[in-house]
């Protein structure tokens, strides 16, 4: 579509695996388009590393089209990039200019483990999940999909919360690490809809002491996880979340 | 090698609306208990077919080992589907039933896929939908609160049902929800970033499998009395593909190389509606919805080499083509037709403004018809999607489209219990071959996976594990030794080769090939073509590729070497099964088979079957062995959207 290439300067992270420290290092990437995406100007750079005989730069990435939650990167010192309501797999390069420099750092959080280069572990996430982010029932209990109407706006509202990615932008963004973003949503979500009412109170209190365990920070409203949300979960959640919390507390 | 075997389905005998049921009733079980936590279960793949069928066996009480090359189960290629699940409730009393879903997906799919099989997945598509409500999954409502339907193609019902154009998604986490409840309570443990690297079998029976590590690239064994392979499909052999990029056929490859008979892998799925290719770089491509051709009209200039821009292109002058050719579908005929469609127009030379390889998809209509803003509310996360990577606004601009490589039918051959010709192995989802024919509808693979991994999968299984009198294996038996120090070998062997070719620029060389050959529309000269070029590209694979770091670390690089070692034969056996099947049908069009207007045309007398390919050694022409397939509640008719 476009003629002219960009040269675009980027400061990557490179640890190795098991390291306890890393460092920026520098590389240049010549005639980079406007309709490339961000990980395809990354996957030339990895093609002219191997062919120097140099190791590849590790970063998790999957779907390439925003859905899976697998990428992740903080771009410019923005949690996935310049562009508002996108993963990092969904910027395209048309959102720099010729000659710009950009640094790309894993997403840091203490509950984060770096793994290599750009990979990190979030496996706190599954295990936040794993302590109520569902409804107990097994398949094969299920009465018909519409024997509990449920008005348009609270299954619009559900599926608000429910659109999260578990990427952990939020976690990345937030100046105390909170993951209170990732786990309000999953809270809100089940709390819209009229399977999820049974578990609610424990279901709040589980999955919050989950977070701390993990070692995420406290929410102090910086609103910074909106902010750089992919799926622009809304910060309305965190509030949900503390009156699910506190119904839950008062009935325990 | 063993001569040409009539494969048997083993399909349960009566009327076709009580084989299931009759199934179900006369097969044993495994009591609850101990019975079941002493039997493990292997299941490789977390998606709608893997994390159900693991989530469904841990609720049951059985000992599940559930594996996922992601770094989470949430993560599973079937989080990508955007458009919807059908099933055939008639909550729109537009005369929907289960038999109609059965037939449009019989016709759908050109009438290659087993009838048993596809009733079976219309019957249990109403239990998906009550079972994913219950489980929380935010589908679309009336204001009424009632769920929502919309359309898709090759059928007139609405049984589509949405959360907005994340189904997948929702599905998915919904699978995983359960799948997290298993995990807490003991009975599911998760193997995340592991990939299947072989299959053991001992005494002809799949017993294990071989697994990476691949933050540490340790090699493990894992035993089980039941292997379940749900790890999808094999798109990417084409590089450029709507799936993710580690999506892969390594685990059934591996399986097939083992004994499990490859069945239709010509069966490939070209979706119509992708964001056309803009250059060399790109590592894939972006799928739109088919959900859009509800409402957008598809379209080309009257003109060959009309490139003005679409707006300046008078109403007179453009050809809604779909919709002249097929006036009683529309825009909304299926997968196979659209996509080709589209390929003969833009051979004729009429094609979008800036591209020889895209044609237009325009809701200037529907706007006109229903406002922006409810426009904006059924695929705006689609149309942000499109101006983000083409620069243009579809609210304004038509959108553009081109067809690709998005879904494969083909897959591991299985009886009508989801088991390979490897007893104790089963195999749901994507990676089987068993519904769709040669041709998919759409939102039928989230039901089909769902249905697998909810329903057949569990009970399957468990007919299997108290029927099979299995002994005891450990992981010290000599076919794990074997098979993992095969598994050492072959990554070292990648390792050593030191050539100067990188895995991307021969993965794109493999891409190329497949799309020009063995793509929407195939011959005798370009598949004998494509059959000597991957054969010899194979060749210069495992002595020039170039690979960097080592395989006890974190290496993406080794992952997809060892991955497109496979697609180097798979793509081989997908020519070889594509030029054997002298007719067209589906999404499988041999140009020296059509009719006068142009259209797929049938061999009933010759091909009415399953090929199911015997891998014979590397190198070797693999073997065909066949299913027939028996019509006996369908008439084979000449399939028609006009």
């Amino acid at each position: 579509m476009s003629d002219n290439g960009m040269t675009i300067h980027l400061k990557i992270w490179r640890q190795a695996q098991g390291a306890t420290s890393g460092k920026f290092v520098d590389y240049t990437v010549e005639n980079v388009l406007p309709e490339m995406s961000f990980l395809e100007m990354l996957d030339i750079l990895n093609e002219t590393l191997v062919q120097k005989g140099e190791e590849a730069i590790e970063f998790d990435n999957d779907c390439r089209e925003g859905i899976c939650g697998t990428c992740g990167m903080v771009i410019g010192g923005v949690a996935h990039g310049p562009h508002a309501g996108s993963t990092t797999c969904e910027i395209r390069m048309r959102q720099f200019k010729d000659g710009d420099t950009i640094t790309v750092e894993p997403f840091r959080a203490k509950p984060f483990k770096l793994i290599k280069d750009l990979v990190v572990d979030r496996s706190a996430f599954d295990r936040i999940q794993q302590k109520g982010g569902f409804v107990t029932m097994n398949v094969g209990s299920a009465p018909d999909g519409n024997a509990f109407p449920i008005p348009k706006d609270h299954a619009d509202h559900a599926m608000d919360a429910a659109a999260c990615i578990g990427c952990g932008a939020c976690v990345a963004a937030c100046p105390n690490a909170s993951a209170s973003l990732f786990v309000s949503a999953k809270i809100s979500q089940l709390s819209w809809l009229p399977q999820g009412e049974p578990e609610r109170a424990r279901r709040a209190l589980a999955m919050i002491a989950q977070m701390d365990a993990e070692g995420f920070g406290d929410c102090s409203n910086h609103g910074e996880c909106e902010a750089v949300c992919p799926k622009e979960i809304s910060i309305g959640n965190i509030a949900r979340m503390r009156r699910e919390y506190l119904k839950g507390a008062l009935k325990g | 090698m063993t001569d040409s075997k009539i494969l048997d389905p083993k399909i349960p005998s009566g009327p076709l609306a009580e084989k299931w049921d009759r199934h179900e009733q006369e097969n044993p079980l495994v009591s609850p208990g101990k019975n079941r936590r002493e039997k493990t279960i292997i299941i490789v793949g977390t998606g709608l077919a893997g994390g159900g069928a693991a989530a469904t066996l841990g609720e049951l009480g059985y000992n599940v080992l559930n594996f996922c090359i992601q770094d989470t189960p949430r993560r599973a290629h079937s989080v990508a589907a955007q458009g919807g699940i059908n099933a055939s409730k008639n909550y729109q009393n537009d005369g929907d039933s289960v038999y109609r879903l059965f037939y449009d997906t019989i016709k759908g799919g050109d009438y290659r896929s087993r009838e048993a099989n596809t009733y079976r997945l219309a019957q249990l598509s109403m239990g998906i939908i009550d079972q994913c409500v219950a489980m929380g999954v935010p589908f679309a409502r009336e204001y009424g609160g009632t769920l929502a339907n919309r359309s898709f193609g090759g059928v007139q019902v609405s049984r589509t049902f949405y959360a907005r154009g994340q189904t997948g998604q929702q599905l998915l986490l919904g699978v995983y929800a359960a799948l997290s409840r298993q995990i807490a309570a003991g009975t599911v443990k998760m193997f995340p970033r592991h990939e299947m690297l072989d299959l053991v079998v001992v005494d002809g029976r799949a017993r294990g499998i071989i697994a990476r590590e691949l933050l540490t690239g340790e090699i493990k064994r894992f035993e089980a009395d039941a292997v379940v392979l749900a790890t999808g499909g094999y798109s990417p052999v084409f590089y450029l593909s709507t799936n993710a990029v580690n999506s892969n056929a390594t685990a059934i490859w591996r399986a097939h190389r083992r004994g499990a008979y490859f069945a239709n892998p010509c069966y490939t799925q070209i979706h119509p509606t992708a964001i056309p290719q803009l250059g060399d770089y790109q590592s894939k491509l972006t799928l739109m919805s088919e959900s859009l051709r509800n409402d957008g009209r598809v379209w080309v200039p009257k003109k060959p080499g009309d490139k003005r821009r679409p707006n300046e292109i008078p109403e007179e002058e453009r050809d809604y083509y779909l919709e002249r050719r097929y006036p009683a579908f529309g825009n909304l005929v299926p997968r196979d037709i659209a996509a080709r469609a589209a390929l003969v127009e833009c051979n004729a030379g009429k094609s979008a403004y800036f591209s020889d390889r895209a044609v237009y998809l325009d809701f200037a209509e529907a706007i006109g018809r229903l406002g922006k803003d409810v426009v904006a509310d059924r695929y705006g996360n689609l149309f942000a999607m499109y101006e983000e990577i083409i620069g243009d606004n579809p609210y304004e601009t038509p959108m553009t489209i081109y067809p690709a490589p998005h879904y494969t039918m083909g897959g591991l051959w299985v009886d009508y219990n989801l088991q390979s010709t490897i007893e104790g192995l089963f195999v749901a989802g994507e990676a089987n071959f068993s519904d769709h024919g040669a041709n998919r509808l759409g939102a039928s693979a989230l039901m089909q996976g769902l249905a697998d991994g909810y329903f057949i999968v569990p009970r399957v299984v468990s007919n299997y594990l108290a029927g099979a009198k299995l002994k005891p294996v450990d992981t010290g038996n000599d076919a794990f030794k074997a098979a993992e120090d095969d598994t050492r070998k072959y990554l070292q062997r990648l390792l050593a080769i030191k050539g100067s070719r990188t895995v991307r620029d021969i993965h794109w060389e493999l891409g190329r090939t497949m799309w020009n050959n063995v793509g929407m529309s195939r011959n005798a000269e370009g598949l004998k073509q494509a059959i000597a070029d991957v054969s010899k590209l194979r060749e210069e694979f495992w002595q020039n590729l170039k690979l960097t770091g080592n395989d006890a670390d974190l290496n993406k690089q080794l992952e997809q070497a060892n991955r497109l070692s496979d697609y180097l034969e798979l793509g081989e056996l997908m020519a070889r099964d594509a030029l054997m099947r002298e007719e067209s049908c589906g999404g499988h069009f041999r140009e020296e088979h059509k009719t006068e207007e142009g259209e797929a045309k049938r061999d009933d007398a010759n091909f009415t079957f399953v090929s199911a390919w015997e891998y014979t050694g590397a190198n070797k022409e693999p073997f065909l062995h066949k299913e027939d397939l028996k019509f006996e509640f369908v008439e084979l008719k000449t399939r028609s959207y006009k």
